[in-house]
């Protein structure tokens, strides 16, 4: 890896705590950005020649610091500072600022600014986009890319978001271990957003959106250093890192999704899965389940199985009724049925499938699944209509054609049959 | 003598690679092993999961103390390790008490290993 890159890599690493750090001082987003940005150009400019500081986020806050001041002291037509003469004492002072940089502040720094792109009148395809946008230093244009909308459009969508957040008035004093804990919340269900963003594209877009995936785990990796004994981060760490190991699987050379059952387990990621499990494991000594752990415990079961018969679908439908006393939604209870479906057959799978019909009737999985159930029963016709409604419901082009492939499957049987 | 040689690198950067930077690097790294294997040189080597997924027993106080997240104090030094095969975190932990049991004071780390090599010392 040549030094450039290098250089950039550490930058990225660094972004959260530096912006988080100098949004505490400026308690304005956008100068916050700019004094970071800043900072980067001059790193780029000094390490390459005087080496890398021990310390690259305490050096990005110190640098970014002080050009943001020279900044609004300049647009407060005041004297600016030299410049030169700025940087030529960073040397000398680094080592007192990354002292006085204490992990405890930056905890709550990180966390702020992850809790200020979850703002609630922002829709969720925003949070994210700001959150990408502010936290990660991902580009407009990848975001947009992402979102398959114009770089104009991404651009003016992320400034209005910040324009929402920046009248929202977060407190900047530390908070208490109530209000911690809530923000927490917000901050995990924004970054299995972004996961989620990313993990349900399919085709083309699942290359656009894989960074999605990466930046979700690594903000869940951040969050975990600062936070290392919430077992529900660990679980949503663990969670993101169990369907992600098994990128490589799930989609064919035409991009079609490539369902569970008849995924290759070979190109599961031995590694990726292993740290997932490493951290359920974590997570379940503090015996404090919540939503993430239990579907991360589903995720492993799915992981543990080296072929599809060895999975443990009695488990599975176990903790799949333990979300749904902790989290219960009609799509945890179909996801319940699929389990049913291994164990006790169609039959009963379809009888807690119908119910849901009311709540689910534009959901493409619940239309797919009860169309696949009375295939198996036999009930063709009913099967056919099912398969229509969610050929009709499908927002991806593999949806689509894994629906019209059961209905080619449905045509080939009636031919054959009496 | 048997030298142990212990890895240190920023875990956030490392774990920003792309697998294709981390594949470059392994695959550099193999070619290593396999000259030093072949001379007989080469013991057991480990890759360590990141240090999120680290516990740590303190052993300093009786019942030890188990927190999440890796040994972050400065005043105490490595001064051994050991690898032990265990079926989940349990018990490794369980095997960790015995040891603090027989040598209490300082802490263990118990960190997962990601990719292990056996190495291969002449008898």
């Amino acid at each position: 890896m040549d030094e450039a890159r290098r250089i950039g890599t550490t930058l990225a690493a660094a972004r959260p705590q530096a912006v988080a750090a100098l949004l505490r001082y400026f308690r304005d987003l956008d100068l916050a950005e700019e004094a970071f940005q800043e900072a980067c150009l001059r790193a780029l400019r000094s390490w390459p020649q005087n080496g890398p500081p021990r310390d690259a986020a305490a050096w990005l806050i110190f640098v970014g610091r002080n050009v943001a001041l020279d900044t609004v002291r300049r647009r407060a037509r005041q004297t600016e500072l030299p410049a030169e003469e700025m940087l030529s004492d960073i040397e000398d002072a680094e080592a007192v600022i990354a002292e006085r940089m204490d992990g405890a502040h930056y905890r709550d720094d990180v966390l702020r600014l992850l809790f200020i792109c979850c703002h609630p009148d922002l829709p969720a395809t925003q949070q994210i986009a700001l959150a990408l946008r502010v936290v990660s230093g991902l580009s407009v244009r990848q975001i947009a890319r992402a979102f398959l909308v114009t770089e104009a459009a991404m651009e003016q969508r992320i400034t209005r978001a910040k324009a929402r957040v920046a009248k929202a008035e977060v407190p900047f004093e530390t908070p208490g271990a109530v209000e911690r804990a809530e923000r927490l919340g917000v901050v995990a269900a924004m970054i299995y957003l972004v996961f989620n963003e990313g993990y349900s594209a399919a085709g083309d877009l699942s290359a656009a959106r894989e960074p999605l995936c990466e930046e979700a785990i690594r903000l869940a990796r951040l969050l975990l250093r600062l936070f290392p004994a919430e077992p529900e981060i660990m679980g949503l760490a663990a969670l993101m890192l169990l369907q992600h190991a098994r990128a490589k699987a799930r989609f064919d050379a035409e991009g079609m999704v490539i369902l569970l059952d008849h995924q290759d387990r070979r190109l599961w990621s031995r590694p990726v899965i292993a740290e997932g499990l490493a951290l359920l494991d974590k997570a379940l000594r503090h015996r404090r389940p919540g939503p993430y752990q239990v579907q991360a415990a589903i995720a492993a079961l799915h992981a543990r199985a080296a072929r599809p018969e060895e999975t443990d679908w009695a488990e599975i439908e176990l903790l799949y009724s333990t979300l749904e006393i902790i989290q219960p939604s009609p799509v945890v209870t179909l996801n319940r049925a699929v389990a049913v479906a291994k164990l006790r057959g169609p039959e009963a799978a379809l009888a807690m499938v119908e119910p849901l019909g009311d709540k689910l009737s534009g959901y493409f999985y619940y239309h797919g699944l009860r169309g696949a159930l009375l295939m198996q029963l036999g009930r063709t016709s009913e099967a056919r209509d099912g398969f229509m409604t969610a050929i009709g419901l499908a927002t991806t082009a593999a949806e689509a054609a894994h629906i019209r492939a059961h209905l080619d499957r449905l045509a080939a049987t009636g031919r054959e049959g009496p | 003598m048997i030298y142990a040689l212990l890895c240190y690198h920023q875990e956030d950067v490392v774990c920003g690679w792309t697998k294709e930077e981390d594949d470059a690097v392994m695959a550099r790294l193999a070619v290593v092993h396999e000259k030093l294997a072949r001379a007989g040189k080469l013991g057991p080597a480990a890759r360590l999961l990141p240090t999120t997924a680290a516990t740590t027993l303190r052993k300093d106080q009786d019942p030890p103390l188990v927190l999440d997240g890796p040994f972050a104090e400065t005043k105490e030094q490595l001064l051994g390790f050991y690898t032990i095969d265990c079926a989940d975190l349990e018990e490794a932990l369980e095997v960790a008490r015995e040891l603090a049991r027989a040598n209490p004071g300082g802490a263990y780390e118990v960190r997962p290993v990601s990719l292990f090599v056996p190495g291969s010392f002449a008898p």
